[in-house]
């Protein structure tokens, strides 16, 4: 004796939020009955388990089914063949693109081709996520990306509209399409301490600076791709560490500025020539690929590291960054301004969100 | 060459890949309609394809038009080999064929293809140019509407019910023609699906044509069903109740009009216009019996909002007067046209036609009060024409109530069904019946008309006309009606389900445009269960149903309904109403005497109620008591105390809305599996049906017991399927249990043992005993079945002669406080008795008496609404669940099958709990189980239903409650005013010209007022019209979905024009006829549709359930978007007739096909309605009187 056949089709189709997260998380069915029993849901509703697992394989088929349209958001909104309330639409979408943290952490910056999927297994017993929820997630960004890599225009906006997220969702994901193009290095030790929202945040300040996109709406070119023309200019800004008078003469600009302002000043005064030139060295090395790919582990061995081991607090780094980049206004022979705020803008704010006290 | 079918295809999206080398398709489209096929281009390399075609023109008969689907199929373009169908949409043209449904097809229609199921959309635009053919002999029916909606469709009245439509058509089945060998799956699954549609389209067709005959325009209650035979071969069969239907907007404004112009020119000129052009459609000037009561329900719609005061009365008649002047014209210039020829109905129609010269006469006499006049001859003729004698001769006529047993030789074998319905009465019982009946009409007809001291008067007259009415009905071939629930006043009484069964071998159909055996078959069910309707003393079935179970070659016919008595007014050619005030006003004018019934109930619509209370009056017994067709035990009402009514009753129809209900009501089942030795033809089928009527009965039984254990006293949609499978029987019985205050309480439950017996056992049976009074007692709390305890008088004092009784009951009426001091106690009632035998029965009846009860907030009912809750939300959520399974224990009891089956029905409807748990409170409503053994040991059980919030809080309710209390009571107030009134009018015939010229003087005096009203009620009516229509205009593009746009057409362009935008038109379904808290505004015709998917990759589609699942879905999802196309926003009535699976996992392969059905409608929502118009009050009473209805 044995149900051979139990199907339930709602003309709006019923979905249960639990469930389907436990079906995001790459649960099985019978796991997801259990953990639903657990929940305590049979004394809430007076089921049993048999009702629960009748129902949980039923909405899981549901999720199965649905799946191909949640990889074109757009079609479930005009599919026929699923009735679902607008809002219901939404929260499957956004759960459905939604990502761990953790997970992403794994993989950010890193190449979304088959070979990182075939690692996903570690990842997954890394992080403790199912290898499910991994391939799903994993799919979701290759997906994205592939779809974005393409399109014109700013790549935060393609993203909401080719994938209906929410806007800090389609943010995350700009972020994870710009740091897999570029292959940012993400994965070292002394990177661990940052988190996905950090690299989201620098990721955002790149990609509304750095690229074609942030000069120029109109531009053919994409917001994936840092501004080769801007790399190439940022060599111009050598001048501020190769000329020895420029370099003096900002020093002592910044150290006027500063002083009595901060009780790490010989600190600063000690190390300006240094962390002036690595961020002049950064900027002149970005033209490289390879230098690029480097550019957060740049920061953290040259700048932040240093910085943290003489105990400046944000508020000094803030500071000295701020002098740091106006002083350059006041030099009389240094002409790429325009380039300097570019590059500086964005390395400030990058910066002071990687700087964890 | 009446018709011209245009369509244009658009572009499509979605598409599949069709050429993996570029990942895209080259599509095109070909559309074929009868046997012609015009083509679109090929739009190369696209998913997306705009067409943007011409306009492809098919000039067909209208006949085509109906029988034949338009046919569009998407292909993929192949240079070097064939071209690859990717799918197909066909498309039912028939609503485009009536002038009031939809106007154009528009919209995004899935592709579907029977092996991949859903692949892209097309948009198509569907037009017809249509000249309506009026040729008397055409074949075509274009223009009758079809609802499957088992009631009146809300937004119409219905100006004539004329009864019983059935029809079949017979084909082969193209999966067993021999070519099947050699064709595709796809080729043969979508013959398959072409030959329905075309059988189905020539099915409406012909019923259409009986309708027209009949002098109807639209059929409701459509039931369409497939019989697959295999073999032998396809049948599809219908039947429906026709009806002339008028739409209430156009009532409205129609009535609006005409009083407004009193002059009589102007209605003589149009009336002649209108008939001949709209022929068919508009039969309220076809014949002259309509007419005259179409002109007065328009005359008295008008007075509507004066209605509920009685003072108004003689305004009412004056406005009502004139107008019956102007009219006669009609009459005679119509006279000739009207079909005679058309069968039953004549009869009464020509006697009608006579009947009226002597009141035209009258008329003429004194133009302005005839009225008045023409109330008080009716008067006269009450004296004149009842008589014993006449009645005696009447009645001795009758023919011969039953069939006899018969057998067809060596074919077939039929089973009647068992003691607790209906037993078999003998000839001379049936006469004595029906001689005595007249008495009890009498009685009830008094009841029911003008009160009971009038009933003294009119008595013997009513009688003779339910006589007549009844006679009326025989004379018609099946006095059946489809409906289940009615206007008020269309039902009288209730006599009891009546139901017949058949077994037949199926053979081979050699001639498929003869279909006559089958034909025959159904014929004689049919007549067997008219037979115990009359043993039953009802003259008509309501509710009345067909169904089939096929297992190799046995096939087992079954039909239902249930016994009542008409309100005569409505039998032949009543208006009927489904607003309810207008309902109450009558008037058919069938025969002499019926007209004056029939102004007698004018006389009451005018503001009192009859005096039966009508939350009780359909349960008073219609036989007689002394020939009791079944043993039941008869007890006084114990609403009105008045007349006769059984301790149970169980019938098929809704209950009825101004039934009497204490508590909420609930599902009741009963499910009973039956092993039978496999056999082979003849022997099969006499060993079926020597089973049936056993399963019968334990299904009644079952069913007596729990709606006992329940606390409840009746049943209503009762529905008993029983299915047949090779190795056994299954009986599904569904109801929902009501206690109806007019009936007694149920008795105990008492459980007796073996005699013999000891001590331990003893203990067990009183605490099984224990357990079911602990249950009665929970499920009365439950469903708050606490009826007033009431004791009674007079019980088992038989009272030997009607007559007697007749007269105790009148002097009970006179006095009417006596009534409520009656003694009537039910300690007398003997106990329900269940006697165990061993121990098996023990666990068996116990396993039966618990089904597992509801989890809190949830009720159930398989009714169109649930009795006692009355606030519902606007959340609905219809649904269809399917479960199979399978009995690997081959060799099992009886015992153990029936356990199975019971808790496969209760898991079932537990998992429905449990899913639906975020709607509650909710109920779920016209719960349908169907049950099939699609194959040896497997057991598939469906269920469609509705699920519908409602709000907790049940003031509102209660506060409505007793607002419909208070205007009960106004009313008998009212109503005892008039019976005095009548009585002196029915005494005093001499002092007719007194009243007569008061009246005339009445008349005069109030009628400018009246008139003035009227126009400016007129006024407002038309004023709104404008409102509305400019309104619509201003909203459309805000407001898409809500806009009250009557015209399908304008919608649908709209949602063409937006569809890149992307958002999905919403649509509603439901079983149900209506929309809880909005108001179906437009009726687009019928969605009648049946699919095939098949595959062989079950494994990797997700198994069994994937693939139905996969297929319910994309069937909803086609049933959804034909709505949208046709412009609607919901399909009410909606049900799933078949849904047959079958699987071979050996061959990885399954095989499904779903016929699916309902109305397509626009709905809006009534806080929008409001919204939108500033509405009359008159006219926004009316609304809200409606939607009351509903909800």
């Amino acid at each position: 004796m044995s149900v051979e056949l139990d199907v339930f089709v709602g003309n709006t189709t019923i979905m249960d939020k639990e469930v389907y997260q436990l079906w995001l998380n790459g649960y099985t069915v019978n796991d997801a009955v259990k953990v639903r029993i657990e929940g305590g849901i049979m004394e809430e509703c007076e089921a049993s388990a048999e009702v629960l697992l009748s129902d949980t394989m039923d909405q899981y088929r549901t999720f199965q089914m649905c799946e191909r349209l949640l990889h074109h958001p757009a079609k479930l909104a005009n599919q026929l063949l699923f009735q679902i309330p607008p809002d219901r639409q939404a929260m499957l979408i956004e759960r459905y693109y939604a990502f761990d943290d953790a997970f992403v952490r794994e993989v950010l910056g890193k190449k979304l081709s088959k070979g990182t999927k075939k690692d996903l297994d570690d990842v997954s017993a890394k992080t403790g996520i199912m290898l499910k929820s991994c391939r799903r997630q994993f799919d979701n960004f290759k997906r994205v990306f592939k779809v974005v890599e393409e399109l014109k225009g700013p790549l935060v906006e393609n993203i909401r509209q080719h994938f209906l997220l929410p806007d800090q969702l389609a943010r995350d994901y700009a972020a994870i399409v710009f740091f897999a193009n570029n292959r940012f290095e993400t994965g070292k030790k002394k990177l661990q301490y940052l988190t996905f929202h950090d690299f989201a945040f620098c990721a955002g300040q790149l990609i509304n600076h750095w690229t074609v996109g942030a000069v120029d709406n109109m531009m053919d070119d994409m917001d994936v791709d840092l501004d080769k023309e801007f790399l190439q200019d940022l060599k111009d800004l050598k001048i501020l560490i190769t000329d020895k008078d420029l370099l003096d003469q900002h020093k002592s600009l910044v150290c006027t500025a500063l002083r009595g302002k901060t009780n790490v000043f010989n600190e600063m005064e000690a190390n300006f020539k240094n962390l002036s030139r690595s961020l002049v060295n950064i900027a002149a090395k970005l033209i490289n690929a390879k230098d690029v790919r480097d550019f957060f582990i740049d920061l953290v061995e040259k700048f932040i590291e240093p910085c943290r081991s003489d105990k400046w607090t944000s508020i000094d780094v803030n500071l000295y960054l701020i002098h740091y980049t106006n002083s350059v206004h006041i030099l009389d022979t240094f002409k790429h301004h325009g380039v300097w705020n570019r590059y500086m803008g964005v390395i400030k704010s990058c910066i002071l969100r990687m700087y964890h006290e | 060459m009446p018709g011209k079918l245009k369509v244009k295809i658009v572009a499509g999206r979605h598409l599949p890949v069709m050429d993996r080398a570029s990942d895209l398709t080259d599509a095109f489209v070909d559309v074929k309609f009868g046997n012609t096929t015009f083509k679109t281009d090929v739009y190369p390399k696209s998913l997306n394809p705009q067409w943007n075609s011409e306009w492809f023109k098919f000039e067909v008969d209208d006949e085509d038009l109906q029988d034949e689907p338009l046919q569009i199929t998407v292909l993929d373009h192949d240079t070097y080999s064939a071209n690859d169908a990717i799918g197909k949409v066909y498309i039912d043209i028939d609503p485009l064929l009536c002038s009031e449904a939809a106007t154009v097809i528009s919209g995004w229609l899935p592709i579907y293809d029977t092996i991949h199921g859903i692949r892209g959309e097309i948009n198509v635009l569907v037009k017809v140019d249509f000249f309506n053919d009026l040729n008397r002999f055409r074949q075509s029916s274009c223009g009758v509407k079809f609802f499957c909606t088992t009631s009146i469709p809300r937004c119409y009245r219905a100006v004539m019910v004329h009864g019983f439509v059935e029809e079949l058509v017979v084909n082969e089945d193209p999966e067993y023609q021999w070519i099947d060998r050699i064709r595709t799956p796809r080729a043969s699954n979508e013959a398959r699906q072409r030959l329905i549609f075309l059988m189905s389209g020539e099915l409406q067709r012909k019923i259409g044509l009986k309708v027209l005959e009949m002098g109807g325009n639209a059929v409701v209650g459509y039931l369409q069903c497939f019989d697959l035979e295999g073999e032998s071969g396809l049948v599809v069969r219908a039947i429906g109740t026709a009806c002339t239907l008028e739409k209430i907007s156009t009532l409205t404004s129609a009535s609006a009009t005409h009083p407004s112009n009193s002059s009589p020119s102007k209605d003589m000129k149009d009336s002649p216009q209108a008939a001949p052009s709209t022929l068919g459609c508009r039969s309220t000037h076809s014949s002259p019996v309509h007419s005259a009561s179409g002109r007065l329900s328009q005359g008295f719609s008008v007075s509507v909002p004066t209605l509920l005061f009685a003072g108004m009365k003689p305004r009412h008649r004056s406005s009502e007067a004139p107008r019956f002047r102007q009219c006669r014209p009609v009459f005679g210039e119509e006279a000739p046209g009207i079909p005679l020829s058309s069968g039953p109905p004549t009869p009464l129609r020509v006697q009608t036609f006579s009947s009226f010269s002597p009141s035209k006469s009258y008329s003429r006499q004194s133009s302005s009060s005839d009225t008045e006049l023409s109330l008080t001859p009716k008067t006269v003729r009450i004296y004149l024409s009842p008589s014993s004698p006449a009645l005696v001769s009447d009645s001795s006529p009758l023919p011969s109530a039953h069939l006899p047993r018969h057998l067809r030789p060596g074919m077939s074998s039929r089973s009647t069904t068992p003691p607790p319905l209906h037993v078999s009465q003998s000839d001379t019982a049936m006469l004595r019946k029906s001689m005595s009946f007249s008495e009890e009409l009498l009685l009830a007809a008094s009841g029911m008309g003008s009160g009971g001291s009038a009933g003294k008067e009119a008595g013997p007259l009513k009688a003779l006309l339910r006589q007549q009415t009844q006679s009326a009905l025989e004379q018609r071939e099946y006095p059946f009606f489809t409906l289940t629930s009615f206007p008020p006043g269309f039902l009288l009484h209730v006599g009891g389900v009546v139901s017949a069964r058949s077994v037949k071998l199926l053979d081979r159909i050699h001639n498929p445009d003869e279909p006559e055996t089958r034909d025959a078959w159904w014929e004689e069910i049919r007549q067997e269960i008219k037979s115990h309707a009359k043993a039953l003393g009802c003259h008509a079935v309501l509710g009345y149903s067909e169904s089939t179970s096929i297992c190799e070659e046995v096939c087992i016919l079954s039909a239902s309904g249930t016994a009542a008595i008409l309100g005569s007014r409505f039998v032949q050619d009543g208006p009927l109403d489904t607003d309810y005030r207008l309902s109450r006003q009558p008037l058919v004018f069938s025969t002499g005497a019926e007209r004056v019934e029939g102004d007698m109930g004018s006389s009451a619509s005018l503001g009192f109620e009859e005096v039966a209370p009508p939350g009780c009056g359909f349960c008073h017994i219609p036989y007689d008591e002394l020939n009791i067709p079944f043993p039941a035990q008869l007890t006084y009402c114990y609403y009105c105390r008045r007349f006769k009514v059984p301790d149970v009753l169980f019938t098929t129809i809704d209950l009825p809305t101004e039934a009497n209900v204490t508590g909420k009501g609930c599902l009741i089942q009963a499910r009973l599996c039956r092993t039978k030795k496999k056999a082979q033809g003849e022997g099969n089928a006499t060993a079926i049906s020597n089973l049936l009527p056993f399963l019968e009965y334990e299904l009644h039984t079952q069913l007596m017991n729990k709606l006992k254990l329940r606390g409840m006293n009746s049943l209503f949609g009762l529905r008993i399927q029983i299915s047949v499978g090779e190795t056994m029987l299954l009986g599904l019985a569904s109801a929902t249990g009501v206690y109806l205050t007019a009936l007694p309480s149920p008795g105990r439950i008492q459980i007796a043992g073996k005699t013999p017996s000891d001590i331990t056992y003893e203990q067990h049976i009183s605490n099984m005993q224990k357990k079911i009074n602990d249950t009665i007692a929970k499920n009365k709390e439950l469903y708050e079945v606490n009826p007033p305890e009431v004791v009674e008088e007079m019980i088992g004092s038989p009272i030997p002669e009607p007559r007697q009784r007749s007269r105790l009951l009148r002097s009970h009426s006179e006095s009417s406080d006596e009534v409520t001091e009656l003694d009537l106690s039910h300690g007398k009632k003997d106990a329900f008795v269940l006697e165990i035998d061993d121990t098996d029965a023990v666990e068996d009846i116990h396993a039966l008496l618990t089904d597992s009860p509801m989890p809190p907030g949830f009720y159930s009912c398989n009714t169109e609404i649930m009795p006692g809750i009355q606030n519902w939300t606007s959340a609905i959520q219809m649904f269809t669940s399917v479960r199979v399974f399978r009995l690997n224990n081959a060799n099992l009891t009886n015992q153990g099958l029936n356990k199975i089956f019971s808790d496969l029905c209760e898991n079932l409807l537990k998992s429905l709990y449990f899913k639906l748990r975020s709607m509650i409170p909710c109920c779920l409503c016209h719960l349908n189980f169907t049950v099939a053994v699609p194959e040896d040991e497997l057991i598939q059980v469906a269920v469609t239903a509705v699920a519908m919030s409602f709000y907790k809080d049940q003031t509102l309710e209660n506060g409505r409650q007793s607002g419909d209390k208070t205007l009960i009571k106004a009313i008998t107030e009212n109503d005892e005013q008039l019976q005095f009134n009548l009585e002196l009018n029915a005494e005093s015939s001499s002092s007719n010209p007194l009243s007569s010229t008061k009246g005339l003087s009445d008349v005069s005096g109030s009628h400018p007022s009246a008139r003035d009203r009227c126009s400016s009620w007129i006024e407002q009516l038309r004023l709104k019209a404008h409102t509305i229509r400019r309104g619509s205009v201003k909203t459309t593009s805000s407001l898409e979905k809500a806009s009250p746009l009557p015209e399908g057409r304008s919608r649908s362009l709209q949602s063409n024009r937006s569809y890149s935008g992307s958002s999905v038109t919403v649509v509603k379904m439901t079983p149900l006829s209506f929309i809880p808290g909005a108001k179906i505004t437009k009726y687009l015709g019928i969605i009648n549709m049946f699919f095939i998917r098949e595959t062989s990759s079950l494994r990797e589609e997700g198994g069994v359930s994937g693939f139905l699942h996969t297929f319910i879905a994309e069937v909803f999802a086609m049933v959804r978007a034909h709505v949208a196309a046709l412009g609607g926003n919901a399909l009410v009535s909606y049900s799933m007739k078949e849904c047959v699976f079958m699987e071979n996992p050996n061959k990885n392969q399954a095989q499904s096909l779903i016929n699916v059905s309902g109305d397509a409608v626009i709905f809006v929502r009534e806080s929008e309605l409001e919204a939108t118009s500033v509405q009359p009050q008159s006219a926004a009473t009316r609304e809200t009187s409606n939607g009351g209805d509903g909800t």
